[in-house]
């Protein structure tokens, strides 16, 4: 008797809602091409969508506290570029630059914090110091992946693709991290009730900090990832995650204020949005219209969330 | 434990609380022993929630000491101490955080709720809390707090707040706790605190119930302007006597109100106004050149009241509606300057169609209009090309108002806006309103102080949404509205 009425309450249909959205588009890619039935077919489907859900995991830390980063993009375009040259060739400087990345957002978070800034006037300030550096690292495209991030992300295990297998380690590990732990109900209660945090005693400063360098830390493995696939890099080579990243969040059921996240639905919200974008080339839609049409898959969840809390409205 | 009994648990000892120019508490004493139940009263902005943040850490006192069993705590006092010394406190607007679940939200004041099987350990230790508190309470520990009913929230914040884990409790302050709960759910609270005072832990209780009060405390403490006026046994209380306590007892100064014979016949009716729910036949009728008072407690329904009449409902004649309002918002930072624009702009701004020749602003016009308000209602300030920031809460209060006053409205809706505002720039603004009123202007002033509606024609004090009470003339005085304001709904229990 509960186990039915928990199947028709809203909080299940608002956490079924991304996996529902990515079957569908997963099942209108099969009926287009049978063939992306496979091994080969999946992988060649998802590959492109692991950074793009490292990038949304991190933009989720920074909404988890309600704040918006506006510079992730660019972050990880530099990020590959750190990755492509440094890391390759003084494989010391590259990781002592990603640790200062690291660094920078968790002052960025102090700052945002301590001044009461806005977090997108930051970002987007930021964004530009980030792109700036990438381009001065990298004035044209090239570098070259280092090997083992090569190997890495080109690793095929038997009988599941390698990028359903990172979605799901991704999405466990962090939903277990920031749901499951003392420590993770802290970090979202700053998003729900910052106050109420601070008077039962804890450091809402710390608590900003470690999320910001959070969302560094899946940055940089968003940006590694992406060149490892890509084998070289590009200053400019994930500007369009920063909105991918915002619309992977809200398609998973996050919302941008409240503390109201999902890490599992940030993941298949990834996932549902670079689906999205094979599905429209298989329909043989131009991709000038694709970012189009992902907008529309946008408003279509979102207006069926709507759908979902007005039925929890009207209980 | 037995060895505090000697001495008192809490000692207060002239604590001053300074917000800018407001002085919020003046050298408070107080003393709570072990095992007490202190109930604390007073009327709005008598300091109460000030006090208790202080003593639960989460504001600093500008003076005074403040000891914990004997223990001076210095300068620093802090919510780690609080916490560290078993104080405890369930503020007035609740200190959850939605988007958690009822365990969550209970580790969050509980550091040591941590590790493998922390949420089952909070769970259980928050479930037989409720269960002591508010035996059949319906709350489960996997419930997001966002989802329960505004009542279950208040149970679970209570109950969370006498949850132990590694310290003992020894005070627990509730603040206004029974304001969202029902009558049975209320008793069963008051039912636990006389409880666990007989264990020796301590408890605060504010609340605008006198009945409550009345009925757990062992003392009762009477604040008012930021003072205790009156700490003795409960028993030393009736309801009629805290009333007393709690108003002034010498009349502070001539009722400044204006003969009213004169102009209430005269106008004719601009408002008549039910508001939604009330039981009886009372109704807010208001003239020309009448001065109108919404009193009663804070939040009783009186700033909806003003949106609805804002909004164009029993405005007369029907149809007239909005156009003939304007709003002064007691709020100002949230709902009044618009911080980047200089004095003019701010004055000009609900003038607008008046100012303009075909699309654009005619900024000699405004300049004219903002220079004759400033001029008129005092405005501390170079000139009106200052940026609005620039000024003092009280002048920036001045500009709301020649904002309000310089449009060609009506009507002038108040919502308590003289808050924070000192006594002299309240005194330039309230000459300022009668005289407006007196030009055919009428008013509508939501306030919390009582000497505002020395200035009223009429005035109708709130309770639950609703007027409890229509006072007029020579009925105004503040012992008619303690008593309308602490009208207990009888009905409702």
């Amino acid at each position: 008797m509960t186990g039915l009425r928990f199947f028709a309450s809203p909080r299940f249909w608002r956490g079924a809602l991304p996996a529902l959205s990515l079957t569908f588009v997963l099942l209108g890619v099969f009926w287009l091409q049978p063939r992306a039935m496979s091994y080969f077919g999946l992988n060649l489907l998802f590959n492109l969508a692991i950074p793009i859900a490292l990038a949304t995991i991190a933009q989720m830390f920074v909404i988890a506290v309600n704040d918006l980063d506006l510079s992730i993009g660019s972050f990880v375009s530099l990020v590959a570029c750190i990755g492509a040259t440094w890391l390759q060739e003084t494989p010391l400087l590259g990781i002592a630059a990603l640790l200062g990345c690291i660094a920078v957002y968790a002052c960025l978070g102090a700052l945002i914090y301590i001044r009461q800034l806005p977090s997108i006037v930051v970002t987007l300030g930021m964004s530009f110091v980030w792109s700036g550096c990438a381009v001065l690292l990298l004035p044209t495209p090239g570098g070259s992946a280092p090997d083992w991030i090569r190997t890495l992300v080109t690793y095929k295990p038997p009988y599941v693709p390698m990028p359903l297998i990172a979605a799901a380690a991704l999405a466990l590990i962090v939903h277990f991290a920031l749901m499951r732990t003392s420590w993770g109900v802290l970090m979202r209660g700053v998003g729900g009730n910052e106050k109420a945090i601070t008077r039962a005693g804890w450091s809402v400063l710390k608590l900003k900090m470690t999320m910001y360098a959070l969302t560094a830390v899946f940055g940089i493995l968003a940006g590694l990832t992406l060149v490892g696939l890509a084998t070289s890099a590009d200053a400019n080579i994930a500007l369009r995650y920063t909105l991918l990243s915002i619309a992977g969040v809200i398609l998973g059921g996050g919302e941008f204020v409240g503390g109201r996240i999902s890490p599992i639905g940030a993941v298949l919200g990834a996932m549902t949005l670079t689906l999205t974008a094979s599905f429209l080339s298989f329909l043989r839609i131009s991709p000038d219209w694709q970012i189009g049409a992902q907008g529309a898959v946008l408003i279509i969840v979102l207006a069926l969330r709507a759908v979902v809390n007005r039925m929890e409205a009207r209980r | 434990m037995t060895t505090e009994t000697a001495g008192p648990l809490i000692s207060l000892d002239g604590i001053q609380k300074v917000f800018g120019a407001v002085q919020a508490l003046s050298g408070v004493d107080l003393k709570i022993h072990a095992g007490e139940c202190l109930g604390l009263v007073g009327h709005n902005g008598a300091g109460k929630s000030t006090l208790m943040n202080i003593l639960a850490g989460t504001l600093e006192a500008s003076d005074g000491n403040l000891a914990v069993a004997g223990d001076e705590l210095g300068k620093g006092y802090s919510v780690q101490d609080a916490g560290r010394l078993g104080i405890r406190c369930v503020f007035q607007e609740l200190s959850l955080c939605p988007n958690l679940s009822v365990a969550e939200n209970t580790r969050i004041i509980h550091p040591v709720l941590k590790g493998f099987g922390w949420q089952k350990r909070a769970g259980a230790l928050i479930m037989e809390q409720l269960d002591l508190v508010f035996p059949g309470h319906g709350i489960s520990p996997n419930d997001i707090v966002g989802d329960l009913t505004i009542s279950k929230r208040q149970m679970v914040e209570i109950a969370r707040a006498f949850t132990v884990t590694d310290t003992n409790i020894r005070l627990v302050i509730l603040d206004e706790p029974t304001s969202s709960l029902d009558a049975r759910v209320a008793d069963q609270l008051l039912d636990y605190v006389g409880r666990v005072t007989r264990q020796g832990i301590s408890v605060v209780l504010i609340s605008h119930l006198l009945g409550e009060i009345l009925q757990v405390s062992n003392k009762i403490s009477v604040m008012k302007d930021g003072r205790v006026v009156a700490f003795k046994d409960a028993a030393d209380f009736d309801r009629v006597s805290l009333v007393e306590a709690m108003g002034s007892t010498v009349v502070a100064g001539a009722a400044p109100r204006r003969d009213q014979n004169a102009t209430t016949s005269a106008g004719e009716e601009r408002i008549h106004m039910r508001p939604a729910g009330q039981p009886d036949d009372q109704s807010i009728r208001a003239r020309e050149g009448e001065v109108i008072g919404f009193a009663g407690l804070a939040g009783q329904g009186q700033t909806q009241a003003l949106l609805s009449i804002f909004e164009g409902h029993g405005v007369l004649p029907s149809g007239a509606q909005a156009s003939g309002c304007c709003f002064i918002a007691g709020d100002r930072q949230v709902d009044g300057v618009l911080p980047l624009w200089s004095i003019r702009k701010n004055i000009g701004v609900s003038s607008l169609k008046r100012l303009r020749s075909g699309v654009l602003i005619q900024n000699e016009r405004e300049q004219e209009l903002a220079d004759a308000w400033k001029e008129r209602i005092g405005i501390r300030a170079p000139d009106v090309e200052a940026p609005i920031l620039s000024l003092s809460g009280g002048n920036q209060q001045k500009v709301l108002f020649a904002r309000a006053l310089g449009s060609a409205a009506d009507i002038v809706l108040m919502d308590d806006p003289m808050r924070g505002v000192d006594v002299g720039t309240k005194n330039e603004v309230y000459a300022i309103i009668r005289q407006e009123a007196s030009q055919g202007r009428t008013f509508l002033w939501y306030t919390t102080e009582m000497e505002e509606l020395d200035y009223c024609d009429r005035v109708y004090v709130f309770r639950d949404g609703v007027v409890s009470e229509t006072l007029s003339g020579g009925d105004i005085t503040e012992e008619n509205l303690l008593q309308a304001s602490f009208k207990q709904v009888s009905g409702a229990a």
